[in-house]
């Protein structure tokens, strides 16, 4: 059974099938299947230009599929775009405000262009300051807010008209670490009340900590989807990095950890530039057992760390390829090239 | 269309998609203000309408006035007043086009084109305030010209009706340049291409010169020119002689023209904008 037989799912808010957009001879979105169940988040991965903001374009009504069907909360994108935006919100990567209005007035717009009478415009409007705490900015041009402010009021205005499915493409892309925390939290409050959202991303990290379910595209096709749980096992869970006191035993210690052969250690890796030993580890226990092997082989260890696997190391797991981003693909090359 | 799907739909109300009269003059009014408090906050963007009719009109008088009038002065104020609230429209609507093209850049558009609003009602929005500038503007064009010796020789109602005329016809101009807004990449275009348009038209006209002296194809040019037509019109309206019917019916059919093949290409491209 094709996944376009599967009998449409009841409590699915947001039901995709076959969608394709291209522009000019760029297929940006290609043949997508997506099912988002009702109060869940669906983390949408991939790199720049993978079609993530096409998709979400297409789905938010700003754009017209060239084929296939979605059916968000309910309606039609095609058919019925007028109802479904009563239904949406929409945070962009770009603050969706005016930035010569200040944060009430913005809310206050909002809110009388969701029809709401002048009394509870004005009543939302305070409401939703006071919860993404921005009342003491509430007079200020939205143009003086720092980039976090400016992206909970985008969250606070895309949350006026309490859509049942939120969109966040790319919420936290150039934001710093804390104010990208500031902003999970907001999400995560938004969810447990109930939303459904669709969030886009480029790091592993955001998709877990807010999602669900994942899906991973690339030029438009998805390449892989499940659990978060399940991708993270097969990408290896976590990186080991191991930093030699001396750079020149890169390759030894690389050698020595693929000779051990330790139970579930992928294939370590060096770092030529950073001066680091990559090793995918999914347990605790691997990492003890890499390290006690390191130590009982006598190399000497400057320092060790772990960390998520990048978005690029999860390409590399599910395709065998590097993500197709143009970023990022210089530090690639110098881990493939000396790679075991 | 989108109406009919919705009525035979069983599961959705059959009004939800529908945007009533009411709802859609209750977005226009949030938007209007939205663009009032843009300028309360930003006065300078109110400089145009306030200073372009001061600075010309003083520069047109005195520098000017004196040679092209041989020497009479204020015959010279009679005839540039009026040829002047023809030009006021032109360079007010001309600012909208940056306007709308900066809204795009900053993804508000986005915003207001994903919520259950009338997509029209952005661009009429941005249409009344400014024509309302554009009133600002002829105001203040007036208010130098009774300093400068302007004399009314009709009353207040074909003032009136001058005025309108030529608010009517700058609210079209309004069209065009957010056509031009929503069309081209970068603010700087729109003004760029603005100016080119804007230039030929104000000074190829009989807003400050009579055209008797002009070579033979300007002179056709200028004839053509719906800016000359306004200028005319609100000069035989202010001093009560000279040609009316032809000019006032040559100006209203150029609004209408204007509006009506400008206006629905701007809705058209605000939705389909990407």
């Amino acid at each position: 059974m094709t996944r376009q037989e599967h009998k449409i799912r009841d409590g699915n808010a947001v039901e995709v099938r076959g969608l394709v957009k291209h522009f000019g001879d760029t297929r940006a979105v290609d043949g997508v299947d997506l099912d988002v169940p009702e109060g869940t988040v669906l983390g949408v991965l991939g790199p720049n230009g993978a079609g993530k903001t096409t998709l979400v374009r297409c789905l938010s009504t700003l754009l017209m599929p060239d084929a296939g069907t979605a059916v968000v909360a309910g309606y039609d994108v095609v058919r019925q775009p007028r109802q479904l935006r009563r239904r949406i919100g929409l945070t962009g990567q770009y603050a969706s405000v005016d930035e010569k209005l200040s944060g009430w007035e913005n809310l206050y717009m909002i809110g009388r262009l969701l029809d709401l009478s002048r009394k509870d415009a004005r009543a939302r409007a305070d409401a939703m300051l006071e919860r993404f705490s921005l009342t003491d900015a509430a007079k200020r041009a939205a143009s003086t807010y720092s980039g976090g402010m400016r992206r909970r009021l985008d969250l606070a205005a895309s949350m006026i008209g309490r859509p049942s499915v939120l969109y966040l493409d790319e919420p936290t892309t150039g934001l710093d670490p804390r104010t990208r925390n500031e902003v999970w939290e907001e999400v995560k409050r938004m969810v447990a009340e109930g939303a459904t959202v669709l969030l886009t991303t480029q790091y592993m990290e955001e998709a877990e900590q807010l999602a669900n379910d994942l899906t991973v595209i690339d030029r438009g096709k998805i390449i892989a989807e499940g659990r978060v749980n399940e991708l993270k096992a097969k990408v290896g869970g976590r990186t080991l990095q191991i930093r030699p006191s001396d750079p020149g035993e890169l390759n030894r210690m690389v050698g020595a950890i693929a000779q051990a052969g330790l139970d579930g250690v992928g294939g370590a890796t060096a770092d030529v530039e950073e001066g680091l030993v990559n090793v995918p580890i999914v347990s605790d226990e691997q990492l003890t057992a890499v390290i006690g092997l390191l130590g009982e082989r006598n190399f000497a260890i400057a320092g060790i760390d772990t960390h998520l696997p990048s978005l690029d190391e999860v390409f590399l797991a599910i395709t065998g390829q590097k993500a197709s981003a143009p970023e990022e693909s210089k530090n690639d090359k110098a881990l493939e090239e000396v790679a075991v | 269309m989108s109406a009919a799907t919705v009525t035979a739909s069983p599961t959705n109300l059959p009004d939800e998609g529908r945007i009533g009269l009411r709802a859609n003059l209750r977005h226009i009014g949030a938007l209007v203000r939205r663009n009032v408090l843009q300028i309360k906050r930003d006065p300078e963007s109110m400089f145009d309408a306030l200073l372009m009719p001061i600075v010309f009109s003083l520069l047109f008088t005195y520098v000017f006035g004196g040679a092209v009038s041989g020497g009479d002065r204020g015959e010279y104020v009679n005839y540039l007043i009026p040829g002047m609230m023809a030009m006021g429209g032109l360079n007010i609507a001309m600012s909208v086009g940056s306007g709308v093209n900066d809204d795009f850049r900053k993804g508000v558009m986005d915003r207001f084109r994903t919520m259950p609003i009338a997509r029209s009602s952005v661009l009429i929005a941005k249409l009344i305030v400014e024509t309302g500038r554009m009133l600002v503007s002829t105001l203040i064009l007036l208010a130098m010209g009774f300093i400068m010796g302007f004399e009314l020789e009709t009353g207040p109602v074909e003032l009136l009706a001058a005025v309108l005329l030529a608010l009517a016809f700058g609210s079209s101009l309004t069209w065009v340049f957010m056509l031009l807004g929503l069309s081209l990449k970068t603010p700087q275009a729109v003004q760029g291409m603005g100016f080119l348009v804007i230039m030929p038209l104000q000074f190829g006209s009989s807003i400050f010169a009579p055209t008797n002296t002009m070579p033979g194809w300007l002179q056709s040019f200028t004839e053509y020119n719906p800016l000359s037509q306004l200028a005319d019109a609100a000069r035989s309206l202010t001093s009560g002689h000279g040609p009316l019917a032809h000019p006032v019916t040559v100006a209203l059919g150029w609004t209408l023209v204007i509006t009506a093949v400008t206006a629905p290409l701007a809705v058209r491209k605000f939705r389909t904008k990407t």
